[in-house]
């Protein structure tokens, strides 16, 4: 886009680059508002069908279905209120430190091929590094309230946080290696094709250690059955006991944004990011030779997509919040360190050894290896792909391919 | 392309009428970001210094640290930001949650250093200035990239070269013909330092068990049964008590059925 500005409307560089800049944001800001108003929505329905009743009805008509808007419009005019032994900085700039390192991490999610705010060439690592600071708002929040319940919850945050980080990181590596790219960009684009050519579909090992992210995930953004930081039923609201209006529903935009962003990554990790089940775009013919319109609407096609997939996981992990008991402090640990991290470790060694025997997939033919797949008329006409080292098998050669 | 027009455009012809908008255009807008980053990092940095309160401390030093990473994002080097943001910034939030636990107690609530920690400290960190500003005054010149002119360098080298091979490949090598080595034995040196470190914090860290229940225990498992029993609106008390059993749940199981 700024190229465009730069070339075609004849804009001085730095206004290209910062308008630029601003659209993304506004855009990002949007997908974090507005997925944040209609999962809300969603959350609140599902969980009334779950324990069968019908949840928000009369809200804007049928289905309830402003309720979000008017429970936003509350909280807008609700007093902002703070204990007296309150650490008054601290507290205040707590929800704000959560959302914002939501908000920098989907800076470098991919929702279509180009269609991401900075591509960066250590995509995976920098978002889950980002990820992993949200964790700080919980924790000043729970300090600063000066309050116990608070700082159990901060106290619980923290210790599920050295917990789930472990295995979540080694999770990640696995589609990593199989890329041959911490790039989200290349790693979506080696799965392009058919459903088969998805990393969950890899083999056996990708396909459990997706389940084990899964879990590190839920655990990640502090959702039922490893809410244990806000614990309802134990801890009146955990960490944003004290916590009231616009301040609160920073906290909520900062966990639903999470959510979000989080089955976005297992999107583009384990599940062909913005490449449908079925290469729609390459069964139709579309080529290099179609315009640029074509390549647009291929990319909105890819858009849609990914947001499908991530809705379908924020759902999912709704379904399983409403399903499952939570787990005591000590179980989560448990779970985390004891199980989830041996397991993908030796599903690492696992996806490994597998893609040395078996370079070209289980039964030749029906999945293309990873690696060969590049539907070549993806690249922009801005030439923006990074340079992809392509690990040969017998991990010998490896060449650097513009 | 672009920017190529604009200098002509502006140069001779309308010179006079953007003479306005130039001071803004000439503006190098790379350096106007390093400055505001290296400002916060600067503020924050003296804001660790100037508090009390621990907690804040960890705060600001998290602020401090993530406007460097900021520095080597605009720097191009993505990875050793990323790094940053991994290792400093989150490595802080341990600092953090030491400080809040800390601090619940009264008496470390704030640190006040003494004198002599302050001067040891100012002539430590003078020091360290002092050749800091040494090695940047001896660079000759300093490269100055424009905006989306940098291109950054990819990571993928780096982990190549951890791996034992050089795809970067360095010129001194391919004129020797030697095979360029990578950096696999350090790199397996320092991960297995860090694996004995790990295994070793993991041992004494961890619980001692006892090979026999103690008294108490037994007790304990007594207590909390009638807890839960009680809470179930059962007052009398199982007639035994499972000696090992502890587990209340499995006594209000068998009281249910």
């Amino acid at each position: 886009m700024a190229a465009f500005l730069i070339n075609s409307v004849r804009l001085p560089e730095w206004l290209a680059w910062t308008i630029t800049a601003l659209v993304a944001a506004a855009l990002i800001l949007n997908v974090i508002a507005g997925g944040a108003l209609a999962f809300i929505w969603a959350e609140r329905k599902i969980a009334a069908r779950i324990q069968d009743r019908l949840g928000p009805t009369r809200t804007g008509g049928r289905f309830g279905w402003l309720q979000s808007l008017a429970d936003g419009i509350k909280l807008l005019a609700k007093e902002d209120l703070m204990p007296d032994g309150a650490d008054g900085m601290l507290f205040r700039i707590a929800p704000y430190v959560s959302f914002c390192a939501s908000f920098c991490a989907f800076i470098a999610l991919p929702f279509a091929f180009d269609f991401v705010g900075q591509r960066l060439n250590v995509g995976v690592f920098f978002v889950i590094a980002v990820l992993g600071l949200e964790v700080f708002g919980v924790i000043l929040a729970g300090y600063a309230s000066a309050s116990k319940w608070s700082l159990f919850g901060a106290m619980r945050e923290a210790a599920q946080v050295v917990s789930y980080e472990v295995p979540l990181g080694m999770c990640v590596v696995v589609p990593v290696m199989l890329a041959g790219s911490m790039d989200l960009v290349t790693i979506a684009e080696k799965q392009a094709g058919w459903l088969t050519n998805w990393y969950l579909f890899h083999d056996p090992f990708t396909f459990v250690i997706f389940w084990v992210y899964v879990t590190c995930a839920v655990a990640s953004v502090n959702r039922a059955p490893f809410d244990l930081a806000e614990a309802e039923s134990e801890l009146v609201a955990g960490f944003h006991t004290e916590y009231s209006g616009l301040r609160w529903s920073f906290f909520f935009m900062a966990e639903y944004a999470s959510m979000f962003l989080v089955s976005a990554l297992a999107a583009i990790l384990f599940m062909g990011g913005w490449n449908g089940p079925v290469p729609l775009a390459a069964l139709a013919g579309f080529s290099e030779g179609n315009g640029d319109t074509a390549h647009y609407l291929v990319r909105v096609v890819g858009l849609a997509n990914l947001l499908t997939k991530a809705t379908l996981g924020v759902l999912f992990m709704m379904w399983i919040r409403w399903t499952l008991p939570r787990l005591r402090i000590d179980q989560v640990m448990t779970t985390c360190l004891k199980y989830c991290t041996p397991i993908a470790a030796a599903m690492f060694a696992g996806a490994m050894l597998w893609q040395l025997a078996f370079p070209g997939g289980l039964i030749p033919g029906m999945a293309r290896p990873a690696g060969e797949i590049r539907e070549g008329w993806l690249e922009g006409p801005g030439g923006q792909s990074a340079p992809v080292v392509v690990p040969s098998v017998d991990g010998t050669v490896a060449k650097a391919v513009r | 392309m672009g920017s190529e027009s604009m200098i002509s455009l502006s140069g001779p012809v309308l010179g006079p009428v953007l003479a306005i908008g130039l001071p803004v255009a000439a503006i190098n807008w790379h350096s106007v970001l390093f400055l505001l980053f290296a400002t916060l990092a600067s503020i924050f940095a003296v804001g660790v210094v100037l508090t009390d309160n621990v907690v804040r401390m960890a705060l600001y030093l998290v602020f401090s640290l993530a406007a460097t990473a900021g520095l080597f994002f605009l720097a191009g080097a993505e990875f050793i930001g990323a790094m940053q943001l991994m290792i400093y910034v989150g490595g802080t939030l341990v600092l953090l949650v030491f400080g809040v636990m800390l601090t619940a107690q009264a008496p470390f609530v704030s640190i006040k250093p003494s004198a002599a920690d302050r001067t040891l400290a100012g002539l430590a960190g003078s020091s360290l200035l002092v050749v800091l500003l040494a090695a940047a005054l001896s660079v000759d010149s300093w490269q100055r990239p424009g905006l989306g002119e940098v291109t950054a360098p990819t990571a993928t080298p780096l982990g190549m070269a951890l791996l034992g091979m050089r795809v970067d490949g360095p010129a001194a090598g391919a004129a020797t013909g030697a095979v360029a080595n990578g950096y696999l034995l350090p790199f397996e040196i320092v991960s297995i330092h860090l694996l004995v470190v790990l295994v070793g914090a993991a041992y004494l860290a961890r619980a001692k068990r006892r090979r026999t229940p103690r008294p108490i225990d037994a007790a304990a498992s007594v207590v909390s049964a009638v807890s839960v029993v009680e809470g179930s609106e059962r007052v009398e008390l199982p007639a035994v008590v499972p000696p090992r059993s502890g587990s209340a749940s499995a006594l209000v199981a068998g009281g249910s059925k």
